[in-house]
């Protein structure tokens, strides 16, 4: 039986991609925890030791976790739970309540979250009774009545806490220091945000009442740790069923990692940014093209993907345009420049199209004020032109003044790129004033 | 072509059909296709789609997850003026409509997503759901934090759901103060001429050769694809006039084969359809009428904008001239126009050279009551005496909007006016009561 089975690992291609498609979209889109949070083991560890204090000892703490999107602060929290919870005392003792700014919008809606997770007893089944004031003392009342040997730890967590400071009078946050602070029943409250400021919009008595104890997430590592994350990311565990299979993948994974275009490559993207999201958006572009027919990942691959993530959107957009809209842009740029920077309106770059033509002996655009209008109504939906006051019922439409929402050398560029864009347009646009 | 669309996890028949009814978008398939991966497995969070207009992006989605069997909701933002809706729509496609009766009466997006996971425990995805919102733009104006939550909507709950956004306008313009869980851009390009060509050739006439209506749709583009170059516009163009270009070949003056008699018949006709059906002054179904009737040069019919014509009261004819008057002349030449005994201006100091012809480009200047009033009483002959009729008048003007109120701060003390009516439209009322305006205006002097 025993020998069959490890004959048996020798997988069928197509089951192998399909696995590693799975274990690797796992990793990028769900953002499946780690085993191990790298490069902040110092975090780690100082979670933990919180969070363990809190939970077997019943101490009452504070903290904030901060730093930038896409830095790995709920990815550190959820591995610090996650290996908290497997302690048997820990498991047993403490209560979570999970909170995120972007749905709890104001105290009340939080409020009735905090009695449901709790499972307080003026919830039945799924609804909560009582108004606000009434929920907020019974809380209180149950959170007080308890002291520090005998009720059980809980657990707050407030995702986007920098939204809760925004509450009316922050009562939510408020109380939450208060219990925290007095000897009542035992709370720890994380808060986790991206704003570096988030202190200064708590109010005084709030803020007197937090702790302080900040966690800052501000990633530190250089790019070789950076190509090195990239390697793990792409890599596929040791359990792998087909050994041989992943042997290759791994094999082929590190290969392209010392390709020197892809070093290029992701140099600029290490460039731009140094966070997790966009490097596993990139790698998702990669994932997506591994198929059968092509079981890995090639520097091509890469270098696709890399371009997919750092095209100018807006220069996409100019590449749709018909003539009449490109050549209404043209003559926006000459009256910026003439005018430097000042707003215009329809009529001016309509005449300003006109003294175009008028030099031009055989004029093909010779289009109707309606034709031109409906074209520039067209860009201003693309916003690509953006009236400078909101008040349009009260003008005119040709007369509303707008602002060119384009740099040149965009407009340039995309003019290079223009498909069989007419040679005196394209001299028009590179004459210096109209 | 069909190579591209290959996908170990949907059956293959299901992907030619696929296939079939996306010409000239098998790339952006492909990828999106490869983006999703198979129906079980995870696909990313959000992602964000932007194109042109008619470039296929709601088509391409709406054909992937109809003909794979996808599980899917549609949900436009036009549609939803209130949260409520959304979440309403979303829950009934996901899970039927006893979870969106569940919904308490103004919903919040806890509720939504309280909701979502009571549902999804009950039943757990076993394929990915899709969340396709269209003309994604109207979410910025909606709650600020609808649309950071929809892009972590997987993550909010924890169900294997992705968001797909459709939009004209490029992300750049979405992205919150705070910034938001960023989505997976995809762009569709724009159609090439050919691929315009190719499109529109496909919904021939079955009792034309296809070269022949082909050849139709190549003069049509040489007409339009300098202007437009949206595929449903030139579509719904090609169907209007289609019944013209083959009139000659019906009276049997042509041969299919003649291009060139085709062409000079139709295109005068079609530069016609741009200044008229192209803009809406004539109804689609007007147009029709008029290619029928033959004697009947296209275009004499009077399309919406030839209706400008407006029956005032005499006063109110002569408040609105002294209305633009006053826009559009600079008052230190007033004097000039409206005053007998007015000195003598020297010409060279009058005339400033760089304020020529600048009003009607820069359009109308606010001017207050008093000078409109001044103005009134020097080009109306007869005298006047400042009723409540006229000032009741000037309101209505107001309401009118042949007039607009610039500011609003005191209604009763100097109000300042614009005037917002166009120039064809002053001289017609003017040539109505005998009033020569060219002769008062500064930038026609």
């Amino acid at each position: 039986m025993s020998k069959r089975k490890v004959k048996d690992v020798h997988r069928p291609i197509g089951e192998c991609i399909t696995q590693v498609q799975q274990i690797l979209r796992e990793r990028f889109c769900h953002q499946q925890l780690p085993d191990r949070p790298e490069g902040l083991e110092a975090q780690y560890k100082h979670l933990l030791e919180l969070l363990r204090r809190s939970a077997i000892q019943g101490e009452s703490n504070s903290v904030l976790i901060v730093g930038p999107r896409g830095a790995g602060k709920t990815m550190l929290l959820q591995c610090v739970l996650r290996d908290l919870l497997q302690e048997k005392e820990a498991q047993k003792n403490l209560l979570q309540v999970h909170l995120n700014g972007l749905l709890q919008t104001d105290d009340r809606i939080a409020l009735k979250e905090i009695t449901r997770q709790l499972n307080l007893e003026n919830v039945v089944g799924d609804k909560v009774f009582g108004s606000f004031a009434e929920n907020l003392a019974f809380l209180l009342e149950a959170l007080k009545k308890g002291d520090r040997s005998s009720s059980r730890p809980v657990l707050f967590v407030l995702d986007e806490f920098d939204l809760f400071a925004h509450h009316k009078n922050q009562t939510l946050l408020y109380n939450l220091f208060d219990v925290s602070q007095s000897a009542q029943t035992p709370v720890a409250v994380v808060g986790v945000t991206c704003r570096l400021d988030v202190l200064e919009l708590l109010e005084k008595r709030v803020k007197s009442r937090f702790s302080h104890r900040q966690i800052h997430l501000l990633s530190s590592f250089g790019f070789s740790e950076y190509l090195q994350t990239v390697r793990t990311q792409l890599s596929l565990p040791d359990d792998f069923t087909d050994r041989g299979f992943a042997q290759d993948w791994n094999s082929s994974i590190q290969t392209l990692c010392e390709d020197k275009s892809v070093e290029e490559a992701l140099q600029r993207h290490f460039n731009s940014s140094k966070d997790f999201r966009s490097l596993h958006m990139l790698l998702m572009l990669c994932l997506s093209r591994v198929s059968v027919s092509k079981p890995s990942i090639k520097p091509a691959d890469l270098l696709d993907a890399s371009r997919l993530c750092l095209c100018d959107a807006k220069a996409n957009m100019l590449h749709g345009l018909s003539i009449l809209e490109l050549c209404l842009i043209i003559a926006m740029k000459h009256l910026n420049d003439v005018y430097e920077g000042e707003p215009f309106n329809l009529q001016m770059v309509h005449n300003e199209f006109k003294k175009f033509l008028q030099r031009k002996s055989n004029s093909m655009y010779n289009f109707e004020q309606p034709v031109v209008m409906k074209a520039f109504e067209h860009l201003q939906q693309l916003e690509l032109i953006r009236p400078v006051d909101g008040s349009s019922a009260k003008t005119q439409r040709e007369f509303q003044l707008m602002r060119l929402m384009l740099d040149h050398s965009q407009i340039m560029e995309a003019l290079q790129k223009y498909p069989q864009c007419p040679t005196d347009v394209k001299q028009w646009a590179m004459s210096a004033f109209g | 072509m069909t190579a591209l669309l290959q996908h170990p996890g949907y059956d293959e028949e299901k992907l030619r059909r696929v296939a079939e009814q996306l010409p000239c978008r098998e790339v952006q398939a492909g990828l999106l296709l490869s983006l999703m991966g198979e129906p079980q497995q995870y696909s990313y969070p959000s992602i964000f789609i932007y194109g042109h207009r008619a470039s296929g992006k709601s088509h391409v989605l709406h054909v992937l997850l109809k003909e794979l069997e996808l599980h899917h909701a549609t949900v436009s933002c036009v549609e939803c003026v209130s949260v409520a809706l959304l979440f309403e729509q979303v829950l009934l496609s996901f899970f039927g409509c006893d979870a969106a009766s569940l919904l308490p009466r103004s919903p919040s997006l806890s509720d939504f997503v309280r909701i979502y996971r009571q549902q999804r425990s009950q039943s757990p995805a076993k394929q990915t759901r899709y969340l396709v919102m269209e003309k994604a733009e109207l979410l910025r104006d909606s709650d600020a934090n609808l649309l950071p939550a929809l892009l972590r909507l997987q993550e909010l709950v924890e169900d294997n759901v992705t968001v797909i956004l459709l939009s004209e306008i490029v992300w750049d313009k979405f992205r919150p103060n705070t910034g938001c869980f960023e989505p997976l851009l995809l762009h569709f390009p724009d159609y090439s001429k050919g691929e315009l060509q190719q499109i529109l050739s496909q919904d021939r006439h079955p009792s034309y050769s296809a070269e022949f209506y082909s050849s139709y749709i190549n003069i049509l583009l040489g007409v339009f694809y300098s202007v437009c170059r949206d595929l449903r516009e030139l579509r719904h163009l090609a169907a209007l006039n289609f019944s013209k270009f083959c009139e000659p070949l019906e009276e049997g003056k042509v041969k299919e084969t003649d291009t060139h008699k085709l062409w000079r018949n139709i295109e005068p006709h079609l530069k016609k359809a741009m200044q008229t059906v192209y803009l809406r002054e004539v109804s689609s179904l007007q147009w029709e009428q008029m290619q029928l009737m033959e004697e009947k040069e296209a275009g004499a019919l009077r399309g919406l904008s030839a209706h400008t014509h407006v029956e005032l009261p005499f006063y109110s004819k002569f408040l609105l001239i002294a209305a633009y008057l006053a826009s559009y002349n600079p008052a230190r030449t007033d004097k000039r126009f409206f005053l007998k005994h007015h000195g003598k201006i020297r010409k060279t100091n009058f005339l400033k050279k760089n304020e020529k012809t600048s009003n009607h480009l820069l359009g109308p200047k606010p001017f207050p009551l008093d000078r409109l009033l001044a103005i009134f009483y020097s080009v109306v002959d007869s005298r006047v005496a400042p009723t409540a009729s006229i000032f009741s008048q000037i309101s209505s003007l107001v309401t009118l909007q042949l007039l607009t109120q610039v500011s609003h701060d005191d209604q009763l003390d100097a109000p300042k006016y614009k005037c917002a009516v166009s120039l064809d439209l002053i001289c017609a009322i003017s040539r109505t009561v005998n009033f020569d305006i060219v002769k008062y205006l500064y930038d026609f002097l």
